[in-house]
């Protein structure tokens, strides 16, 4: 394995990437000052968890080709479960870093929704994708890793859905790693304009055993005024990979977002998902569920920021951790001041598995407002042994009780899965985990 | 016909001795009763009968048809036919009820022959109807958020979809209104019969004018300390436990008067 060295990238290099691949003058340039701003920025600081051994920039290579699939009957198996192959109407499929498939219905394109993989629409939309591209929910140079993806996005995935347009069925995005070359730096962008409503749901799934590679994803949600989204994501990254993914969502005034996350890497992993409720009467649902095991290290930080009056934020965090997994939990409500009659709920919950499993649950509430609601449950504990009892007096064996308690553990993502077949791959993935 | 036989049964929990030696037989196709005051050791019975891992029998032994139930795993005591309906049911968050109740049946199935989907939830449906419980009950998470009536209501449930050989009530009746209370003495009137033994704990009588048993049980300090018919329920509803004490000879230690 050859390995490039620290950023190794230059700007040049990146220029010359950028104008290979056609992209317009403003992303070269992008990229080219966020590579500069990579090699001074500090890293991110993940509270509770020190990563200044763990290594974010070094991969084999910046990105790997691979065959698209021509159809969908070319998937694996294990690919072709994620997808109701006949039903899903929209779909896009990347392979490592390129775009594989796509499918979109004429209805939505009728309805002027776009929904391409991000080079894609940096070269054919690219006023719309300036306007948002790490602009208002996350910004290139908050931190060494922000600028390092800005500089080196390789991947992802746009959807814009116009003013009062509802999207009824889900939209589906696969992102395959088969390739233990590949580093992903993808970006996934969706913007739900005025009145709009959007369910998107995402699978990461590696199908190799380990990764040489990087996955630095930048995922930003606007909703725009009284605008929908709903955002699901199963992360099944490989062993190998060091993961840092930045979840976002600018939510305007009486628009919702609900986060569905399951995050299921074996990959060391530091995650943050934050939303900021800048409109009056916002609303942020988000739900995430976490298994840890092995070796694995991890920190998940989910934050939502209120600066909307009347906003209302619901953060709920399930972990299981076995092996000699490790795990940080931090969960933040930030009322600012002005928001008033605001109202910030957390619950955050370890289970664990196994002695030499360790997991930390911090609920955090800052409040700079006095007229406002909020409240925090966070625990961590083993599985109650009455909970046991209880179900094998019904004559359950200890396997499956102990099944039955830590699927019900983490069952509020499972079941807010609104596509059938990743619910049932998540139903699996843990399966798998947890035995 | 099946049998439960207890000999000189002890138990402790907490390295406290609850249960002093305590014998009681029931075949199926009886109804027993177990009355007694609060702290006597009603709940430890139960609890050790089943398993519970927090109550540890030192002395005695547990049968079901000749074999021994004490060595038996909590879960292999159910497959055995036993059943205990908890005062206190555990709530299991995000596990339906209607997914557990099939797991529990398919539990005591050999692997290929599980009750099919439209079986179980017919039988369920209709058993739900019979105890007047609300469909949308399948539904929702196992005892969560349910009353303590549902709470209850759900427990005669599971042992009317499960059909155990015997079937140990543990205050079923307690915190009951009388409407639920009927209810759930249909659902228990409906399993007796051949192949069903039941033993009815309960503090008050009432429960025993729609459940008329077979032989009532006085339950005193750990011990079986008389035994009878419905008779003897009548008249410890009349007239208090004190007679019998008195005739007994027993003091009047703490766990004996503790009021409910
Ligand atoms: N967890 C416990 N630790 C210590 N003592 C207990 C515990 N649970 C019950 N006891 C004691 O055991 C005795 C019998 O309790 P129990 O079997 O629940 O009585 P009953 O069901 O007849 O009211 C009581 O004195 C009670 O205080
Ligand atoms: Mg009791």
């Amino acid at each position: 394995m050859t390995v490039e060295t620290k950023l190794a990238l230059s700007a040049t290099e990146v220029r010359s990437f950028s104008q290979n691949n056609n992209e317009p003058a403003w992303f070269g340039s992008l990229r080219a000052e966020a590579i500069e701003k990579a090699t001074e920025l500090p890293m991110p600081t993940p509270d509770k968890t020190n990563i200044t051994k763990w290594n974010f920039t070094e991969f084999p290579q910046h990105t790997v080709e691979s065959a698209p699939f021509s159809s969908l009957d070319e998937l694996s198996a294990e690919v072709k479960e994620i997808i109701d192959i006949e039903g899903q109407e929209n779909l896009y499929i990347q392979r490592n870093n390129t775009p594989a498939f796509l499918k979109i219905s004429e209805e939505l394109k009728a309805q002027g929704v776009i929904f391409t993989d991000i080079l894609t629409a940096v070269r054919e939309h690219s006023e719309l994708v300036q306007k948002y591209f790490m602009t208002e929910a996350v910004k290139v140079d908050e931190h060494k890793l922000t600028a390092y993806h800005a500089a080196l996005v390789n991947g992802g995935v746009f959807l814009y859905v116009p003013k009062n347009v509802v999207v009824e069925k889900p939209l589906q995005v696969v992102f395959l790693n088969d390739n233990a070359d590949a580093s992903l730096f993808n970006h996934v962008l969706v913007v739900a304009d005025t009145n709009s409503a959007v369910t998107y749901v995402q699978t990461y799934v590696s199908t190799i055993e380990q990764s040489n590679g990087q996955a630095n994803l930048i995922e930003e949600v606007i909703a725009m005024d009284n605008a929908q989204v709903t955002f699901g994501s199963v992360d099944v990254l490989a062993k190998g990979f060091t993961t840092y993914v930045n979840r976002r969502a600018h939510v305007k005034r009486d628009a919702k977002i609900d986060w569905a996350l399951g995050l299921m890497n074996d990959s060391d992993t530091i995650s943050e998902n934050i939303t900021h409720l800048v409109g009056d009467g916002s609303l942020a649902h988000t739900k995430t569920v976490v298994v840890g095991r092995g070796e694995q290290k991890q920190n998940f930080t989910t934050e939502v920021r209120h600066w909307g009056k009347n906003s209302e934020g619901f953060i709920l965090k399930h972990g299981v951790m076995k092996d000699s997994a490790q795990t940080i939990f931090n969960g933040i409500g930030k009322i600012e001041h002005g928001a008033s009659k605001s109202n910030a709920e957390q619950e955050s919950r370890v289970l664990m598995l196994s002695e030499g499993a360790r997991g930390d649950a911090n609920p955090i509430l800052l409040i700079d407002e006095d007229d406002v609601m909020a409240g925090h449950a966070a625990s961590v504990g083993r599985v109650d042994p009455i909970q046991l009892y209880y179900l094998m007096s019904r004559g359950l064996s200890k396997a499956e009780a102990e099944r039955l308690v830590i699927h019900g553990f983490l069952a509020p993502v499972v079941t807010n899965l609104p596509i059938e077949s990743v619910k049932n791959q998540l139903t699996k993935v843990i399966e798998g985990k947890v035995r | 016909m099946s049998t439960l036989v207890i000999k000189d049964l002890h138990v402790s929990i907490e390295d406290k001795e609850i249960l002093k030696g305590l014998n009681l037989t029931i075949n199926t196709n009886e109804v027993h009763a177990i009355m007694g005051p609060n702290g006597t050791g009603k709940s430890t019975l139960a609890s050790a009968i089943m398993g519970h891992p927090k109550y540890e029998v030192t002395q005695g032994t547990i049968e079901i048809d000749g074999e021994n139930v004490l060595e038996m795993e909590v879960d292999e005591r159910a497959k055995a036919g036993l059943f205990l309906a908890m005062q206190y049911p555990s709530e299991i968050s995000g596990v339906t009820n209607a997914d557990f109740v099939r797991s529990a049946i398919n539990a005591r199935r050999e692997e290929g022959d599980e009750i099919s989907l439209m079986k179980f939830i017919r039988e369920l449906d209709k058993t739900m109807d019979f105890l007047e419980m609300d469909q949308e009950m399948a539904q929702r998470y196992l005892n969560e958020g349910f009353s303590g009536g549902e709470k209850k209501r759900n427990e005669i449930l599971q042992l009317m979809m499960i059909k155990p050989k015997f079937a140990i009530l543990d205050e079923i009746d307690s915190g009951l209104d009388i409407d639920a209370l009927k209810v759930v003495a249909k659902g228990i009137n409906q399993m007796r019969g051949e192949g069903f033994g039941c033993i009815a704990i309960t503090h008050y009588q009432r429960l025993l004018n729609y459940i008329t048993p077979d032989h009532v049980h006085v339950m005193m300090q750990g011990r079986v300390v008389k035994s009878g018919g419905p008779e003897l329920a009548q008249r410890l509803e009349a007239e208090g436990y004190d007679w019998i004490k008195q005739e007994l000879g027993i003091e009047d230690t703490d766990a004996v008067t503790e009021e409910a």
